[in-house]
């Protein structure tokens, strides 16, 4: 790192015992001449440009991931497991925000529906960020991809809320709204309700879709926080198909309803 | 291993010293105890006692290492130390005499050290990248100024996270004239709050998860206790008022007990620093906080505490029993103990997570009992910034501010509203704004408005002398306090540190200072280089500071006479806020543009 050209005479002099370069009058204040530097000026410091130092580092990168939901649940239909994980890395405004969606049924190894969110997100009001990024869907049905635009945040009462749109590659219209609210019981036991709901513009037959509200997903989980990071939880979840898409599961002969018990880890770094 | 660590270190300095041109013998410069050995254990503790005597200009030694040390009853493997201790040693100057105070970063890291609330040119003042480009690792640099004032003060690291782990150190200023505080002994008393997690990972946490260190926020517990205590229609309206803020009433601290110890001179609550005294006498306490993000609430259970100075300016003695210190304020209290028998200093953090304790004693290991924590306070609709109508809920006049049955004292100490917000609300960084602004310096300190002693507010505070400079001001300058919790943002009026511009104060005019709080807590707001005197309704002896505690939903008006050349930080004096952009430059200079800011 160079040093400044002012500094070094100013550790050599004062190696020596000598004055300072520093220019000081006789009361012991700087000079009015020195507090503008000459030549480029850092806007928020007024110090010289090419100093390297900072005094604050306002506008570091963090990173944040978090698996929200991994768990196991046991139904009539039989033993699946889901996860629901996501994250961000960026600054105060501006982040890249990832979040993934999946399960399938336990034993097999199969994955019967999987997600994938990727989207740029900016801070747009204190507790909200708009975002817009792409969605990539697998299984059961042909892998389709989609544009989305998303507002996630905290609302009023302290509903942790996303709301999102999306745009198939074929055209089709969809959205989704996702609502969870900690409870807590203790400082460390936390009851967390959770709804969300699905709904198509149209029916979309190639995925057993009809249009109007598809289905919901509603859950209560209970977890505790061994550490704030670490929280094992159970719970139960309930999934409901609901007008044509219920009659399509209906003509498949899958189920249009089903509720499991459930066990599972929250954890994030 | 301290033979073969003293000579590396030592070959290490000389290098160091070689390539900047330090010639002098490195034995000869480190005070005694510091060469006594690698210095595992050892705190302000011992010395704390103010030495004094003739007045005369200093030359001090500060080294900077990273090293193992033994502290708050566990081992910390890499702190800052500052001669081998945490805190650093007590640095004592004399009034009218020079300094020459001499930094020696032996870390692989770039340091600084900051004189906080020392007049002195810019260029010592050791902030990097406003008042000078840091110290490089091995690098020196010295502070030589003239010293023109008196009292109590502190160092400490202004790069990174350095204070948190051990950077900071006590500072005592002998006055030129005779002292007008006639004491028999003098103790400084210097508050820390200690981590043993790496500090970035501390604030990372916070940005994550900003209730990560909160475990008292409001359960299911306190609604059941809220509902039988106030029954159901107001315990609802309570909950809707700040659920409908998303503003946890229980966010006293941003960090807690739950990673922090808090030290007295270096020192946890179970190892009871001890300060010695023959009753009878009169006992000056130089109590600093040389924390990163705690307020203490101190006070010593059978004893008055006489106020005679705060950060360093004396102030007509005014007796109190308690008193609440923001993170970089001093406070110097005079006791007189007149019985043989231990009394306990405690400093209880302000959220009452924790404490720091010490003992005043005629004889080594006594000590006195230690008091139980009080419950934890709440924040009110009174630190929202609410309107008065808002904070009367319900039919009649009974005020309800929170729930709690003593609510009806914090309303009716509720200061006069004096302003209101304009239609600004900061942008996306801000997430609530003091819609009505009070001038609260009467009130007591938060959690403070019901305990049934004395308890010293800032309208108390009286300078000891007139002000000399008694111009109106010229030149006004309004700046917003800012945040935003739950992303864990920091700022001056909605505008972080890296996307401002320079605040100018033209040179030689008197300026007024109006610093509005819209945050729903108190901000400790420091000023480098020159004195803010505080309007609080003492006429011509304003009391002057160089770091104020603003509360939530405040205004609070401050003169300065911008006679100090120099770039001058101003900041918000919780670490992980300034970190996070809630910090500014003053620039006092005769730019031409300087008077049309």
């Amino acid at each position: 790192m160079p040093k400044q050209s002012w500094m070094t005479p100013l550790l050599l002099f004062a190696g020596l015992g000598l004055v300072s370069t520093v220019q000081a009058d006789s009361h012991g204040k700087a000079s009015l001449d020195s507090v503008v530097p000459e030549g480029p000026i850092e806007p928020s410091s007024g110090a010289p440009l090419g100093w390297k130092a900072k005094p604050t580092k306002d506008d570091a990168i963090y990173a944040f991931s978090m698996i929200d939901r991994l768990e196991y649940g046991d139904s009539e239909e039989g033993q699946t497991y889901l996860w629901d994980a996501q994250g961000w890395i960026g600054g105060d405004y501006n982040k890249f925000w990832w979040e993934t969606e999946g399960e399938g049924p336990v034993g097999d190894g199969a994955i019967s529906a999987s997600q994938f969110d990727a989207t740029y997100a900016h801070k747009i009001w204190p507790y909200f960020h708009l975002q817009g990024g792409i969605r990539y869907d697998t299984n059961p049905n042909p892998d389709r991809g989609f544009l989305m635009v998303a507002l996630q945040g905290l609302a009023p009462y302290w509903f942790a809320t996303d709301m999102e749109a999306y745009v198939s590659e074929d055209g089709d219209v969809s959205a989704s709204a996702e609502f969870e609210y900690n409870l807590l019981l203790t400082q460390r036991l936390v009851l967390m309700p959770r709804v969300s709901v699905k709904a198509s513009a149209q029916d979309e037959p190639d995925y057993d879709l009809g249009s109007g509200i598809t289905s919901t997903e509603m859950g209560l989980r209970l977890r505790y926080e061994i550490r704030r990071e670490f929280a094992p939880y159970i719970g139960v979840r309930w999934n409901q198909k609901y007008g044509e898409t219920k009659d399509i599961a209906e003509e498949m002969g899958k189920p249009t309803s089903s509720t499991a018990f459930v066990v599972g880890l929250r954890a994030w770094y | 291993m301290s033979d073969t660590y003293h000579d590396a270190e030592r070959r290490r300095l000389l290098k160091a010293m070689a390539a900047t041109g330090l010639l002098a013998g490195l034995e000869g410069l480190l005070p005694a105890y510091a060469r006594a050995g690698s210095g595992a254990e050892r705190h302000l503790a011992g010395a704390a006692q103010v030495a004094g005597g003739k007045p005369r200009s200093v030359t001090q030694d500060f080294y900077i290492r990273r090293e193992g040390i033994g502290i708050a009853g566990g081992h910390a493997p890499s702190a800052i130390t500052v001669n081998h201790s945490i805190p650093g040693p007590l640095l004592e100057l004399w009034e009218g005499h020079e300094a020459r105070l001499r930094v020696h970063n032996l870390m692989d890291e770039s340091t600084s050290i900051h004189w906080h609330g020392i007049l002195l040119p810019f260029q010592m003042d050791g902030v990097p990248g406003v008042a000078f480009p840091g110290i490089a690792p091995g690098d020196s640099f010295e502070a030589r100024f003239p010293v023109r004032q008196h009292g109590t003060y502190w160092y400490h690291s202004h790069t990174g996270f350095q204070e948190q782990i051990g950077q900071t150190g006590p500072m005592v200023i002998h006055p030129a004239e005779p002292d007008p505080i006639k004491f028999d002994r003098d103790y400084v008393v210097m508050l820390n709050d200690w981590t043993f997690e790496e500090p970035g990972r501390v604030l990372a946490q916070l940005k994550k998860m900003n209730g990560y260190y909160n475990f008292s926020k409001r359960t299911m517990e306190d609604l059941v206790e809220d509902v039988a205590r106030s029954g159901w229609a107001k315990t609802l309206k309570d909950r809707e008022a700040w659920g409908g803020m998303r503003m946890n009433p229980r966010g006293i601290a941003d960090v807690t007990s739950h990673t922090y110890t808090y030290l007295m001179n270096g020192l946890h609550p179970e190892a009871n620093w001890t300060a010695l005294f023959r009753p009878g006498e009169r006992v000056r306490l130089r109590v600093i906080n040389g924390s990163s993000m705690s307020y203490f609430n101190f006070r010593i259970p059978g004893l008055p505490l006489t106020v005679v100075s705060t950060d360093g300016q004396a102030v007509e003695p005014v007796e109190t029993d308690e008193f609440q210190i923001g993170v970089a304020e001093t406070y110097d209290v005079v006791v007189e103990p007149r019985a043989d028998t231990a009394y306990t200093l405690m400093a209880e953090s302000m959220d009452r997570s924790g404490y720091a304790r010490g003992t005043l004693a005629p004889r080594m290991g006594m000590a006195a009992a230690v008091p139980e924590l009080r419950a934890q306070p709440q924040r009110t609709l009174v630190d929202m910034g609410m309107k008065r109508d808002m904070l009367t809920m319900g039919p009649g006049k009974k005020p309800n501010t929170r729930l709690e049955g003593d609510s009806v004292a914090i309303k009716e100490a509720a200061g006069p509203v004096v302003a209101q917000h304009g239609p600004d609300r900061h942008g996306a960084g801000n997430a609530t704004i003091a819609k009505v602004q009070r001038n609260r310096l009467g009130e007591r300190g938060t959690g403070l408005e019901d305990v049934e002693h004395r308890v010293l507010t800032y309208s108390q505070l009286r300078n000891i002398e007139a002000m000399t400079d008694k111009r109106e001001p010229t030149h006004t300058v309004e700046v917003h306090l800012t945040g935003n919790m739950s992303s864990y943002m920091w700022s001056f009026d909605g505008v972080e540190y890296s996307d401002s511009e320079v605040i100018d104060f033209p040179y030689g005019e008197r300026v007024r200072l109006i610093m509005v709080n819209d945050t729903m807590m108190e901000h400790p707001i420091h000023l480098h280089g020159m004195f803010m005197e505080l309007e609080n309704g003492q006429g011509e002896y304003l009391p002057k500071k160089h770091t104020i505690s603003v509360r939530a939903g405040s205004r609070v008006s401050l003169l300065i006479s911008a006679v100090e050349p120099g770039r001058w930080a101003f900041h918000c004096h919780f670490l992980y806020h300034f970190e996070r952009g809630m910090f500014r430059v003053v620039r006092v200079s005769n730019l031409p543009g300087a008077d049309n800011a």
